[in-house]
C-alpha cells in the first residue's frame, strides 16, 4: 500500500512539474466549455422557439444539457488518454530508470497499480477542473444533481478502463509516440465497436456491441448506476492492469 | 556473499554470459574486468533480478535470484551503466524518492541523504534539476542512490565512467571505505582502477570466464612462473653481462635469464624460475662472484599484459582456481 502511494506520488509529481498536466487540464478545459456552452444555447434557443409557439417545453437541464454534453466528452476521452498514458512505462524504458524500480524491493503490481492511479487521479483533476461550468447551471437553473455526480461516475470509470489498456501498452515499446498512437487506436476501435448494433442485429454484432467502451456509459450519463455496466469496466481495469504485469514480466524473460 | 553457478543468459541470438561460476566473501572489492561486450552488465542485471538467467543459479546473501527476488534486491544497491535519474526531479527529491522505495522513512532517511550527499559530493547539488546535471555529478547521485540503503552488496555498473581524475581517486577511495561492511562488485575496463581498488579479479571474455584470483596471483600467474628483475654492477669495472647470465643460468631452478639493458657498466636482468623462491640464490651467486647487487625485485607484469594475455584470441583460458568458501 506504502509503495503503491511512493510511486503514484512520484508519477503525479512528474505531471505536474512538466507542463504537461497543465496544457491538459487547459485544452480539456476549453474542450469540454466548448461543448458546454453549446449545449447551453441549443437548449436556450429550443427553449425560446417553443414559448412562442406556445408549447410547453420540458425544462430539464439534465436531459436536454447535461446527457448530451457528458456524451461529448467520451470522445473527447479518447484524445487524452493515450496523451496521459504514453509516458507511464515508456520514458521508464528509454531512460533506464526500470531497472531502478525493477532493481527495488517493490512488486511489479505495486507499480502498476500506482502508475495507473496517478494517471486516474490525473483525470480527476481534469474533470474537477470542468466542475466550474455547471456551477454556472446551478446558480441560473435547477438540474438535479444525483444524475450528474452519476454521469460523472460514468466518465471516470470510462477512463479508468481506457487509461488501464493505455498502461498495457505502454509496457510494449520505448517509444512513447508509439504508445500513443497505438493507444488511441485501440480505444477508437473500442469506442466504434458499438456502432455495428445499429444497423446488424446478429449475435456478432451483440457481442461487439457489448465489448465496446461506449455502450456502457449510456445509463451512466441517463443518470442510473447500472451495475452490468459498472461491472464491465471494473473487468476491463483489471484486465488492463492484468496484461500489464504479463507485460513487464515478459519482457524480462526476452530481453 | 555472492555465490554464481554455471550462470547462463542467451539473448535471441547471443549467448551473453556461458556457464560462468565465481563467488565472492562478504566484505570483498570485486572487479569484473572484461571488454565490450563480455557479459559484465549482463551478470550484473542478473545478479539485481533484473533479468532472470537462462539456467544456472545466482544467490546473493543466499537467497536464490529467482526464488526470492524480494530478500535479494532489500539488500542489493546497484549503478546501473547509466544512473537511472528522473530528469524532472531535484537531486534531494530524488534521493529521497529512492530512499523511499528501498524501504527507509522518517528521521531514517533524512540522516541517509544527509551522509550520502555528503559522502558522494553532491551536497551543492541538492536543489537542481537532475536534467541540468553534467555527466560526472549525474554519476555521483547515480552512486549516492546506490547507497542510500546501506545495503550489503553494491553492485556497481562502471562506477567511474565520465568522472574527472580527482572525483575518480575520491569515488575509488569511497569504494574502499565502503568494503569491509559491504561486499562490493563493480566492472571497469580501466586496468589500474581494478589494481589499486580491488582484491580479486573475474575476468571475462565473449561471455565465458576467463579467470578468477587475487590481483597479484593473476600478475603470477599470466607468466606462468615467477620473475624477478636484478641489477648487477662492477666493483671496480664493467661488468660482463654474458658472464652474469651464464652465471645465472647455472643456478638451479633458473628457466631463463633475458639481459634487458646495459647501461655505465651496470646491467639489468629479468630471471624466470620454475621454482618457488630463488632471490636469495641469485644475490648469493651475485655477491659471490665478486659484483654488486643493486636491485632485485619481483617483476610485475602490469595487469594490462595480463588481460590482454588473457583475452587475446591465441591464448588458452587458466585453468580458474576455486576462491575461498564463503562465509
Ligand atoms: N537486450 C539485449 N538483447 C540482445 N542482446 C543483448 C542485449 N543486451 C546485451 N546483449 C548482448 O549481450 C552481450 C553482452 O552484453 P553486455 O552488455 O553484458 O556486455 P558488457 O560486458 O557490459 O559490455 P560493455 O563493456 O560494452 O558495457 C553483447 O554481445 C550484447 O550484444
Ligand atoms: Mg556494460
Amino acid at each position: 500500500m506504502r509503495n503503491i502511494w511512493i510511486i503514484c506520488r512520484k508519477e503525479l509529481g512528474s505531471y505536474f512539474v512538466s507542463p504537461v498536466a497543465y496544457i491538459l487540464l487547459t485544452m480539456f478545459g476549453l474542450i469540454f466549455g466548448y461543448f458546454f456552452w453549446n449545449a447551453l444555447a441549443a437548449f436556450l434557443v429550443e427553449s425560446i422557439q417553443m414559448q412562442m409557439r406556445g408549447q410547453s417545453f420540458p425544462m430539464n437541464l439534465n436531459e436536454w444539457i447535461i446527457r448530451p454534453l457528458l456524451a461529448n466528452v467520451s470522445v473527447v476521452n479518447l484524445f487524452f488518454v493515450p496523451l496521459i498514458t504514453m509516458r507511464l512505462f515508456a520514458e521508464e524504458k528509454r531512460n533506464g530508470t526500470i531497472e531502478l524500480l525493477a532493481t527495488s524491493p517493490i512488486r511489479d503490481g505495486e507499480i502498476i497499480f500506482g502508475k495507473w492511479l496517478a494517471a486516474l487521479l490525473l483525470y480527476v483533476c481534469l474533470l474537477l477542473f470542468t466542475a466550474a461550468n455547471f456551477a454556472f447551471l446551478f446558480r441560473y437553473g435547477n438540474p438535479d444533481w444525483k444524475p450528474l455526480l452519476v454521469g460523472y461516475l460514468g466518465l471516470l470509470l470510462q477512463a479508468g478502463a481506457l487509461l488501464a489498456i493505455g498502461t498495457f501498452i505502454s509496457t510494449t515499446t520505448k517509444n512513447q509516440i508509439i504508445a500513443g498512437a497505438v493507444t488511441f487506436g485501440v480505444c477508437l476501435l473500442l469506442f466504434v465497436f458499438g456502432w455495428v448494433s445499429g444497423y446488424d442485429t446478429s449475435t456478432w454484432a451483440q457481442v461487439l456491441s457489448y465489448l465496446s467502451i461506449a455502450t456502457h456509459s449510456e445509463s451512466f450519463y441517463r443518470g442510473v448506476i447500472d451495475s452490468k455496466d459498472a461491472i464491465y469496466y471494473v473487468t476491463v481495469i483489471f484486465l488492463g492492469l492484468f496484461f500489464t504485469a504479463r507485460s513487464m514480466e515478459s519482457l524480462r524473460w526476452r530481453s | 556473499m555472492i555465490k554464481v553457478k554455471d550462470l547462463t543468459k542467451r539473448y535471441a541470438r547471443t549467448i551473453a554470459v556461458d556457464h560462468i561460476s565465481f563467488e565472492v566473501d562478504k566484505g570483498q572489492i570485486v572487479g569484473f574486468l572484461g571488454p565490450n561486450g563480455a557479459g559484465k552488465t549482463t551478470t550484473m542485471r542478473i545478479l539485481t533480478c533484473f533479468l532472470p538467467p537462462s539456467s544456472g543459479t545466482a544467490t546473493v546473501a543466499g537467497f536464490d535470484v529467482l526464488e526470492q527476488p524480494m530478500e535479494v534486491k532489500k539488500r542489493i544497491g546497484y549503478l546501473p551503466e547509466t544512473p537511472p535519474l528522473y530528469l524532472e526531479m531535484e537531486t534531494g527529491d530524488y534521493l529521497r524518492f529512492v530512499g523511499k522505495l528501498k524501504g527507509l522513512s522518517g528521521a531514517d532517511l533524512d540522516k541517509r541523504i544527509d551522509y550520502v550527499t555528503g559522502r558522494c559530493s553532491v551536497a551543492d547539488v541538492k536543489n537542481k534539476l537532475l536534467g541540468k546535471l553534467s555527466k560526472g555529478y549525474r554519476q555521483r547521485v547515480g552512486l549516492a542512490q546506490a547507497i542510500i540503503h546501506n545495503p550489503d552488496v553494491l553492485v556497481l555498473d562502471e562506477p567511474t565512467a565520465g568522472l574527472d581524475p580527482k572525483q575518480i581517486n575520491e569515488t575509488r577511495d569511497l569504494i574502499k571505505d565502503l568494503a569491509g561492511d559491504h561486499t562490493i562488485i563493480l566492472s571497469t575496463h580501466i586496468l589500474p582502477e581494478v589494481e589499486q581498488t580491488c582484491e580479486q579479479v573475474i575476468i571475462i571474455n565473449k561471455g565465458k570466464l576467463v579467470a578468477t584470483d587475487s590481483v597479484r596471483n593473476l600478475q603470477a600467474r599470466a607468466r606462468g612462473a615467477e620473475s624477478v628483475v636484478l641489477e648487477v654492477a662492477g666493483r671496480k669495472a664493467a661488468v660482463e653481462p654474458s658472464m652474469v647470465q651464464r652465471k645465472l643460468e647455472q643456478i638451479s631452478g633458473v628457466s631463463r635469464v633475458v639481459c634487458k639493458q646495459q647501461l655505465d657498466g651496470r646491467a639489468q636482468f629479468e630471471v624466470e624460475s620454475q621454482k618457488g623462491f630463488i632471490r636469495g640464490d641469485l644475490a648469493r651467486a651475485v655477491v659471490d662472484s665478486g659484483w654488486d647487487l643493486n636491485e632485485l625485485r619481483p617483476s610485475a607484469m602490469s595487469l594490462e599484459e595480463v588481460f590482454l594475455q588473457l583475452t587475446g584470441s591465441e591464448l588458452k583460458p587458466i585453468e580458474a582456481e576455486p576462491v575461498k568458501e564463503p562465509v
